[in-house]
């Protein structure tokens, strides 16, 4: 089969036929054909996050995705190329640092329920490929946006029982934070462990409702405001 | 050249690097951390079946069991006192990863819930689904950043430089500029990771697990040890090698051979289960996991992972199907000499996490004792270093290096990635989970052949920007000389301990009760 790849032109490869990952196709690539192509890669079983890129402008990873016969690769979007498909990630990383993702204090002897744990398992199982900020149209045209992975992350620690400054959590992601999303969902299509960024983003506005704020783009003109559950309520 | 001065430079963003540098930090001097990928990429993302702590919260535990157990799976060498350390810290160890913030999966009750796994006399380890380590890996992380510890990312270690057997700094490789950088440093602690990709496919490690710091300090000076011990995972996936986690068995599963009879107690250390599977293969018998029994809502709930994975590299679904897996090289044993303070023969100089050999796994690790270390050795490294550069009032900023140098002579007549192929094929046929003379010795004179021809190997790409070929290259560089220690160290050992298992030598010999210390000569005592 054929694919091509997105390097400074675009190059056609040749490569056999086969049940095989995008992954294991560079590597053939890398080894037989062309020990020039770069490209980022760990676990090779979906979890590390190093090889996040699209295909026919999907984002994946390169480990988790089955070739087909004309398939083209290119590196993700929104995001410095640095040589082929290699992206720089230290920008979308920071957003991690600027949201404030993390427990504001070290918790003690706080029990958790199922219920409890339940609550951001899905959240905590994210790779921090990238992905999402690839797929997200706001932050491609708002380079400061917090974006999908930094907001699902806060709302992991806001959600968390053993979190106390739910107020502080809140008050960082209001300017380019939750009411910049347009809800369109992208980030959830794409994203490879099956988070949703957007569903959260729609948790941490009703939280931010409840703590007093509301939709910049909505207040004036219907009043606003978000029911419990994170639906606008109009 | 750039540089800069730190206390504590921390060369690997793995648990250990992680912890490491939280403590620290918490001790107020000054951290940098350095690795060769990001710092939620490494290897420990991988942990999937818990860490250990006798928390009792399931079953009836105590330290004691942990120790008598973990003592037992390392076959008469191990540093009992480091054991003890180990097992009691554990609690506190979890505690500590709960009040970060850690998603453990919990029991009705309320506590952190635990489960069994191969040798252990009581559910001891801690999980989170089969996700322990990417969420433990991942909240160090936040809470690195909640720190403000510096962590630079994509630099590849090339060597330790020392001045009287002290540490003065590092030289790294910027992969991105593809530019030399300098690191003026009062102490260095290695967490770098194993060595387990010298196997090539028949590995479940991360491509990037090739022994880098290992080699990087025992350029430096620095003694490494117990190198032939390399633990094979009964239950890599065949084709592929991903790792399906011990919790699986731990949970009930089977191992069936082609008659669908089981044929070994799933729950013995992994030593012993991987050599049974691998007499069964010898046999000609192919092998597969059941969990089958364990329902649709159990592997969703406690094994998603391991779902996903068997239905993506497999092609089979193990709710309906059986696991087709072979095992493979997962975890490394050996590593680089430290003492109580975590510290090495060079002053300033410290490891942790699967590179450092603290003597606590001796002949065969258990499952669940790796998170754990990274967490209690981690810390004892970060405290330690920080003491250590407390007490240095002035280091010499190092000016220059020679690493690198000669790579650029190399004649590229040798295709490496073929010969790292081959290496890692020779390795498990001659150098795997069972070995005699005539293999380990056939193996050193082919790894003797490689080292020869190393000159003759090297890049084809001469691109300064994100060469991984050259990095690539130079990972290999760092397991070849690895893999001749490895071969020395196996023939060296006349006996059977643990994982290291002789076929002409069946028995433990009391006369080898002790470990293999590799000094920088490449002598072996």
């Amino acid at each position: 089969m054929k694919i091509s790849i997105q390097r400074e032109s675009i190059v056609k490869y040749e490569v056999e036929d086969g049940d095989k990952t995008l992954l294991s196709v560079l590597n053939e690539i890398k080894k037989t054909q062309d020990s020039s192509l770069t490209y980022a890669s760990g676990c090779r079983s979906g979890v590390c996050g190093s090889c996040s890129m699209r295909v026919n402008g999907k984002e994946v990873l390169a480990c988790s995705y089955k070739v087909k016969n004309k398939d083209h690769i290119e590196p993700l979007k929104n995001v410095p190329v640095i040589r082929d498909l290699v992206v720089d990630m230290d920008k979308a990383y920071g957003f991690n640092k600027t949201a404030k993702a993390w427990q504001t204090e070290i918790s003690n002897g706080v029990l958790l329920s199922p219920e409890n744990e339940k609550i951001n398992e899905l959240q905590s199982d994210c790779i921090l490929c990238g992905s999402c900020y690839s797929a997200c149209p706001v932050y491609s045209v708002n380079a400061e946006f917090l974006g999908p992975f930094s907001l699902t992350r806060v709302w992991k620690y806001v959600s968390d029982k053993r979190e106390n400054e739910e107020k502080e959590k809140i008050d960082t992601i209001q300017t380019n934070g939750v009411w910049d999303c347009t809800l369109c969902n992208e980030c959830t299509i794409v994203c490879p462990q099956e988070i949703s960024s957007k569903s959260d983003i729609e948790k941490l506005r009703s939280k931010s409702a409840m703590a007093g704020y509301s939709d910049p783009n909505f207040a004036s003109s219907f009043g606003g405001g978000f029911g419990f559950d994170g639906s606008p309520s109009f | 050249m750039l540089n800069n001065k730190t206390d504590v430079l921390i060369i690997g963003a793995g648990g250990a690097g992680l912890v490491a540098a939280l403590n620290a930090k918490a001790q107020g001097v000054n951290v940098k951390v350095i690795t060769k990928e990001y710092p939620t990429r490494s290897q420990t993302c991988m942990a999937q079946g818990g860490i250990n702590a006798a928390l009792g919260n399931v079953g009836e535990d105590s330290i004691e069991a942990h120790i008598a157990n973990t003592l037992k799976s390392a076959h008469g060498i191990a540093n009992e006192e480091a054991i003890n350390l180990l097992c009691s810290e554990a609690p506190s160890a979890v505690e500590w990863l709960d009040s970060i913030g850690v998603c453990f999966s919990r029991t009705k009750e309320s506590k952190i819930a635990q489960r069994m796994l191969g040798g252990a006399s009581a559910p001891r380890a801690c999980y989170a689904q089969d996700y322990t380590g990417l969420k433990i890996l991942h909240t160090l992380y936040d809470r690195c950043l909640a720190e403000e510890i510096e962590i630079l990312s994509e630099r590849f270690l090339l060597e330790i430089q020392t001045e009287s057997e002290s540490v003065q700094g590092v030289s790294v490789l910027n992969i991105r500029t593809g530019e030399i950088e300098l690191y003026s440093t009062s102490s260095v602690i290695i967490a770098t990771g194993g060595y387990s990709r010298i196997y090539d496919k028949y590995s479940t490690n991360s491509t990037a697990s090739t022994g880098d710091g290992i080699m990087v300090a025992m350029d430096a000076g620095a003694r490494i040890s117990d190198m032939e011990f390399v633990q094979f995972h009964p239950t890599a996936l065949k084709n592929s090698a991903i790792l399906i986690s011990e919790s699986a068995r731990g949970a009930g599963g089977y191992l069936l051979n082609s008659k669908g009879e089981r044929f070994t107690n799933e729950l013995a250390p992994r030593d012993e289960v991987s050599r049974a599977i691998n007499n069964e293969i010898a046999k000609g018998e192919e092998i597969f996991l059941d969990i089958r029994h364990l329902g649709e809502e159990f592997i969703d709930e406690e094994l998603p992972q391991e779902r996903k994975l068997a239905k993506l590299y497999e092609n089979v679904d193990p709710v309906y199907d059986l696991i087709p897996i072979k095992p493979v090289a997962h975890y490394t044993m050996g590593g680089i000499e430290v003492d109580k303070d975590s510290q090495t023969c060079i002053k300033g100089l410290f490891a942790a996490g699967e590179c450092a050999n603290h003597r606590v796994h001796g002949a065969n690790r258990l499952g669940g004792n790796s998170l754990l270390e990274l967490i209690v050795f981690g810390k004892q490294a970060g405290e330690s270093a920080a003491k250590y550069a407390k007490e240095i009032t002035d280091i010499n900023l190092i000016k220059k290096t020679s690493a690198l140098e000669n790579i650029e002579y190399f004649t590229n007549e040798i295709d490496f990635y073929q010969v790292r192929e081959d290496l890692g094929e020779l390795f498990y046929k001659d150098v795997g989970i069972s070995r005699d003379a005539n293999s380990l010795e056939a193996a050193l004179k082919e790894v003797d052949g490689f080292l020869n021809n190393i000159t003759k190997m090297g890049v084809e790409d001469k691109s300064k920007i994100y060469n991984t070929n050259l990095i690539e290259f130079l990972e290999f560089k760092n397991s070849l000389s690895l893999s001749r220690l490895i071969l020395l160290s196996a023939i060296s050992r006349k006996e059977s301990r643990g994982a290291h298992h002789r076929s002409d030598f069946e028995n433990e010999d009391e006369n080898y009760a002790s470990h293999t210390i590799i000094d920088k000569n490449g002598v072996v005592s």
